[in-house]
């Protein structure tokens, strides 16, 4: 087949229907254009939300659960190994909430090469004691270096900063706790421990994630502040936080190294299960958007077939009469549509970055996301090559049809009809 | 079998269903050989037209063969039969029927480029060469609609001729021609005849132009009588 020959017609047949040859590439740039800023925004919603999810959720944690023992005595004794047991009215066990021997399971961790950090982690509740009132709240004690480096915590510091914490006994307290009671930098703020140990920490500074609930109990102290505190001796810890190379392997690392340690493990997947809900139903949102649209579009490129068609029966007829075969016609109508779907989709391109970036720079102010200014934007040529893709595919089927008519028009009818 | 025969029909019958069965043509025997400038003459609504398009091989619902040089036609695929036309058979219909987006010069080269045998600029220069036997050299790169009547069909020849085909077929090419240009044409045609032994088979209603060919074909409801 002649395909030079056969754009050639086809270019010579837009050309003299320009104007709805325009239209009809808008509705496809339009759809395009649309559809990338939309999935561009929408992933950089899902970024900055995963990326909300994770500065606070570690890739895996270690820590005990409260839970009953799993082996029970009856499961241990000769006789009855090989009976089904049936044990009523368990009681959980509280086996301590500190990890055992945790100085070399970090020191193992640390040597582990799919782990970037490891950040130990003390968490307990306290009472704040302000004048006769007490508020409940919670004290994370945290290694300031590690846990500076895996969860960004300086980017919720309002004032003060975080290594003021490596003072001895110093606190930051949630905006929330500081506000009810009072307190600014500075102040000295006493503290009750589960235990009933009386403490007064000096404010170093204020935090704030934006999340009330969170802002109203948490407050955060150096690992020693927090063991002093407490009256634990230096190797205690409850958690150990986990920062991996590929997030992806979390839920395997976790379930190896509940194994290994025989810790309770949970990954940040498991601990957000909600999150991924949303995330992909922002991406379900935004394809729909763009297939929706291209739909539309696709209507527009074959109503503009079908008018042409119409229009150029003539001109089918005498080509068939001068040789050209069903199929080569076919083929100039299809190609008329790719050329639109093509063009359309190139400028679609073009606009769905100029959106994105118009979108990028749009003013976005949050109180739980300190460091975002404007909206999020998530840009990625992959988004690019499924517009085209997306578009060419579109206006194939859209022209298809059209396209197989005007193959199958009869040259003798048209001609008699004269 | 060496013979001279361009265009062989045996025992051509094609029926028309809507609204009724009816017979347009029946049995048709028709040959005609290398060189021969035939008109089909016969009363309106005698199948004429018809005959024609079945043998410019568009029309593929009939019973009874075709043959265009000696090769069997009937019952091949569409893709195969564009192929024929393209080749062996040059089109003038009453009608034009130019491509309004071409100029005229594209319009007579656009069953060439399909042909694809010469290069473009071979067929630029054969068109032209058409172009200027017909008189019409200096308007070759106007577009259609700025030409007479006359002008088109000229133009619609010129395409006819643009691959040396084996047979020109004509409907009424000088139907919506006045006198002086239906003379014309008719020249022209006489000229291919005699100077490169063109085959020609015109439909036509006008005896004058009828008189003046080598064979006339009478036609009478679906048969020919002469
Ligand atoms: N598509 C069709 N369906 C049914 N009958 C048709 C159809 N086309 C033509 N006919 C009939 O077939 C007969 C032959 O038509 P045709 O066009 O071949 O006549 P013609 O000899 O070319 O006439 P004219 O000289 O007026 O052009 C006519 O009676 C016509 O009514
Ligand atoms: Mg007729």
């Amino acid at each position: 087949m002649n395909f030079k020959l056969i754009l050639n017609i086809a270019l010579h047949l837009l050309k003299a229907r320009l104007k709805q040859t325009i239209v009809a590439a808008i509705g496809v740039t339009f759809s395009i254009a649309m559809f990338i800023a939309l999935v561009s925004f929408m992933n950089g919603l899902n970024d900055l939300l995963d990326g909300l999810m994770l500065n606070r959720t570690p890739h895996v944690r270690l820590y005990n659960d409260i839970k009953p023992s799993e082996h029970q005595p009856i499961t241990l004794t000769e006789a009855y190994k090989n009976s089904t047991n049936f044990i009523r009215s368990i009681k959980p066990k509280d086996i301590g909430k500190s990890i055992y021997n945790s100085k070399a399971i970090i020191a193992y961790l640390k040597k582990d090469p799919r782990i970037i950090d490891v950040a130990p982690k003390i968490t307990t509740p306290v009472f704040f004691n302000s004048g006769t009132i007490e508020i409940s709240g919670v004290i994370n004690g945290i290694d300031v270096l590690s846990e500076e480096k895996i969860f960004k915590v300086s980017e919720y510091i309002i004032e003060g900063k975080v290594t003021n914490l490596l003072q001895n006994n110093s606190i930051i307290l949630g905006k929330g706790l500081a506000d009810k009671m009072m307190l600014t930098v500075g102040d000295i703020i006493k503290i009750t421990s589960p235990s009933g140990n009386l403490s007064s920490l000096k404010i170093v500074g204020i935090s704030q994630m934006g999340i009330a609930e969170v802002d109203d109990v948490l407050s955060y102290t150096s690992l020693d502040t927090a063991q002093k505190l407490l009256g634990e001796p230096t190797n205690y810890i409850t958690d150990i936080q986990i920062q991996l190379h590929d997030k992806t392997i979390a839920p395997e690392l976790s379930k190896e190294f509940r194994e290994k340690f025989n810790l309770d493990t949970i990954d940040y997947k498991t601990a957000n299960a909600q999150f991924e809900t949303g995330s992909s139903v922002r991406t379900i949102i935004s394809y729909a958007v763009g297939v929706v649209l291209l739909i539309v579009a696709g209507f527009g490129i074959y109503n503009i077939l079908n008018m042409m068609i119409y229009e150029k029966m003539d001109s089918i007829a005498i080509l068939k009469a001068t040789g050209f075969s069903g199929n080569d016609v076919r083929w100039i109508f299809i190609s008329l549509s790719l050329i639109i779907g093509f063009v359309g989709g190139i400028f679609g391109l073009l606009f769905g970055f100029i959106f994105s970036s118009i979108i990028d720079v749009i003013p976005f102010k949050t109180t739980s996301l300190p460091t975002i200014t404007t909206y999020p934007i998530y840009y990625d040529g992959i988004y690019y090559v499924i517009g085209i893709i997306f578009a060419l595919f579109t206006t194939t089927i859209a022209g298809y049809f059209p396209a197989s008519k005007a193959s199958r028009i009869d040259p003798v009818e048209i001609i008699r009809g004269k | 079998m060496e013979n001279n025969k361009v265009l062989e029909t045996i025992g051509l019958t094609k029926y028309f269903y809507d609204p009724v069965k009816f017979k347009v043509l029946s049995a048709i025997d028709l040959s005609i050989d290398h060189g021969e400038f035939v008109s089909i003459v016969g009363k309106s609504g005698c199948g004429k037209s018809t005959l024609l398009y079945l043998l410019s091989t568009m029309d593929t619902d009939y019973e009874g063969q075709i043959f265009i040089h000696n090769e069997l036609v009937t019952g091949k695929a569409d893709k195969v039969l564009a192929q024929i036309r393209n080749e062996n058979i040059g089109f003038v219909f009453q009608f034009h029927y130019l491509l309004i987006e071409y100029n005229v010069l594209r319009n007579v080269m656009l069953p060439g480029l399909k042909l694809a045998k010469y290069s473009e600029q071979e067929l630029e220069h054969r068109a032209l060469e058409h172009l200027k036997t017909l008189g019409m050299e200096d308007q070759a790169l106007k577009m259609p609609n700025q030409l007479s009547g006359g002008q088109k069909q000229r133009v619609a020849i010129a395409r006819a001729l643009i691959n040396d085909p084996l047979i020109i077929m004509g409907d009424e090419p000088t139907g919506n021609l006045d006198k002086k240009n239906s003379n014309l044409v008719f020249d022209i045609f006489k000229e291919l005849t005699l100077e490169k032994k063109q085959t020609l088979l015109i439909v036509t209603h006008d005896t004058d132009f009828a008189n003046k060919t080598n064979r006339i074909i009478t036609m009478e409801d679906g048969r020919i009588i002469s």
